[in-house]
């Protein structure tokens, strides 16, 4: 077993990153995720492990510095909140046209705009259909607890370098800020250059004679080679749903009704689970760990199954969408949603589940 | 067994810490835990609360609107969580400042007068230790020793050397914890 600690999920991130062998973090502050960056600096993981941690001068500067350490076949991460990822984006749809490997972590927030503080996932279709311009997926990832949020971070390099693309950790106010018992794994050590070099023959580490160059651009401007490019990419986020798609499901054995929910919304939803099985109602959850892939073989094998889905997010209703074409018109699929920073409790899940599915 | 608990006051009432001191308890104890703060604009002055749950299964909801124990230290926290305790559940709250006790007859009630308490004692700071004393007395679900254990995992080294003083108000606060219905 490893070590136990209490912590927020915010350092518990920064926490595993530097157990991780993750060569550096580059980050602005902003809340509710500020606790990242005074992890690592507190920490002093330079000494630790030799990672580097910058606070450079905006977010734009963080994800492009993620950009050049990744090019050089690093393993580096950036975090923010809401208004901060949209300054990202750029840097990200860079990053997935170059087929850069990297992690980015979203905090979300309460939005449009500067929004508020509080918790709240209104930066779904951001993070699963492309917030940046261009046709391409990021792997998304999204962590209901603090152990996930430690547990992701390795999970998160590891699909990036597999296939050489960004991977966004989609968190959110609660999950970042809520502390829970956390096992910590093993430190491992970063990888060395000999590794780095065998490992990602891609990375401009240096031509030796006897190799063609390695050029990493996001710049074609052949559109015949640009098409080309495009295809592979596609083909790689078919792959991508393929093999990578993962979920977890509470009491649906014998369900009736489904209630969907991802991040903190799954964890609320879990207790509305327990309320309506008490109640005499057959609920059960099925909670998506990757957004993108989204499980959507599961939730139309789950169609099959249940009179009808409730989906629960904070926000107007996003995943709701991509459960709909999941389910193709066979059952009713419902919205239970809060906005602005507001956070549903178990009971009101519940009375929704009742008065938009059961009737009464 | 499940434990959800609100603790809620002022800013600088050690709200926070006393959550986190007993859910490091919880963790010496081998049970599940969670630490859900107020955070935000509610931090900078004002009213601060935190949940905490302590459990023996896989905790769920972290957010919770009902909770076992309200402990409350102000009275926007009697006025707004008074109402959100269980049917059956316990109340417990430090009569400095209030205005309006509280009138719920389906839950048990205790007072501890631990701001009074703390400034006899001269030691200010060891207030939420007065009242995480007198909530153990009435809740003994995590024990004595594995409390000082939580302190000592969440108070950095430091600090260690006020240990004895926080131990003293634990016990005061168990010996001063009385019925208020």
């Amino acid at each position: 077993m490893g070590e136990l600690k209490l912590m927020k999920g915010n350092e518990a991130i920064a926490e595993a990153a530097i157990r991780a062998g993750v060569d550096a973090y580059f980050g602005y502050p902003i809340t509710p995720q500020s606790e990242v960056i005074e992890y690592f600096m507190a920490e002093k993981p330079h000494e630790r492990t030799g990672m580097v941690v910058l606070q450079a001068e905006s977010e734009v500067a963080a994800i492009n510095m993620v950009y050049g350490a990744a090019a050089s076949g690093k393993k580096a991460m950036t975090s923010s909140s809401s208004p901060g990822i949209s300054l990202k984006m750029e840097g990200i749809s860079y990053m997935a046209g170059a087929e850069l490997p990297g992690v980015i972590l979203n905090v979300v927030r309460g939005g449009p705009g500067l929004g508020t503080i509080q918790p709240s996932q209104a930066d779904y279709f951001q993070a699963t259909k492309g917030g940046g311009h261009g046709d391409y997926r990021l792997i998304v990832l999204a962590p209901s607890s603090v152990q996930e949020m430690a547990d992701f971070v390795k999970l998160a390099f590891d699909l990036s370098f597999k296939y050489r693309n960004p991977v966004m950790i989609l968190s959110d106010g609660v999950i970042g800020q809520m502390m829970e018992k956390v096992e910590l794994s093993a430190p491992v050590p970063r990888r060395t250059e000999e590794e780095l070099i065998r490992e990602c023959p891609w990375a401009t580490t240096g031509k030796p004679a006897g190799r063609e160059r390695n050029i990493i651009t996001s710049l074609n401007l052949d559109p015949a080679k640009q098409e080309q490019h495009n295809i592979h990419l596609q083909e790689k986020y078919r792959q991508i749903e393929a093999s990578e798609v993962r979920f977890e499901k509470f009491h649906c054995d014998d369900a009736e009704y489904l209630i969907m929910a991802y991040g903190s919304s799954a964890r609320i939803s879990q207790k509305s689970v327990q309320i309506a099985r008490a109640k005499g109602i057959k609920a059960g959850l099925l909670r998506p760990i990757t957004l993108f892939p989204f499980p959507k073989d599961e939730v139309n094998k789950l169609a099959g199954q249940v009179k009808g889905i409730l989906n629960v997010e904070m926000n107007a209703g996003q995943m709701v969408e991509d459960i709909r074409l999941a389910v193709a018109g066979k059952i009713p699929v419902e919205h239970h949603g809060r906005m602005g920073g507001m956070i549903p409790s178990p009971e009101e899940i519940v009375t929704a589940l009742e008065k938009k599915l059961i009737g009464g | 067994m499940t434990e959800e608990i609100i603790i809620a006051g002022f800013g600088g009432q050690g709200v926070l810490s006393m959550g986190k001191i007993l859910a490091y308890s919880g963790i010496m104890q081998d049970q599940e835990v969670s630490w859900m703060p107020s955070y935000g604009p509610e931090m900078r002055g004002g009213t601060a609360n935190v949940t905490v749950i302590l459990s023996d299964e896989r905790i769920s909801s972290p957010i919770l609107t009902r909770y076992d124990t309200a402990i409350i230290l102000n009275q926007q926290s009697m006025d707004k969580f008074e109402p959100m305790v269980k049917p059956g559940g316990t109340l417990i709250y430090d009569g400095n400042g209030i205005t309006r006790h509280p009138e719920r007859k389906d839950i048990k009630i205790y007072r501890i007068d631990a701001a009074d308490e703390a400034a006899r004692m001269g030691l200010a700071k060891i207030f939420n230790m007065i009242v995480l004393g007198g909530y153990l007395k009435v809740k003994p679900l995590v024990s004595l020793e594995n409390v000082i254990q939580g302190l000592k995992k969440s108070l950095p080294a430091r600090y260690h050397h006020l240990i004895p003083d926080n131990e003293k108000a634990l016990h005061r606060g168990m010996e001063i914890i009385a019925e208020a219905n």
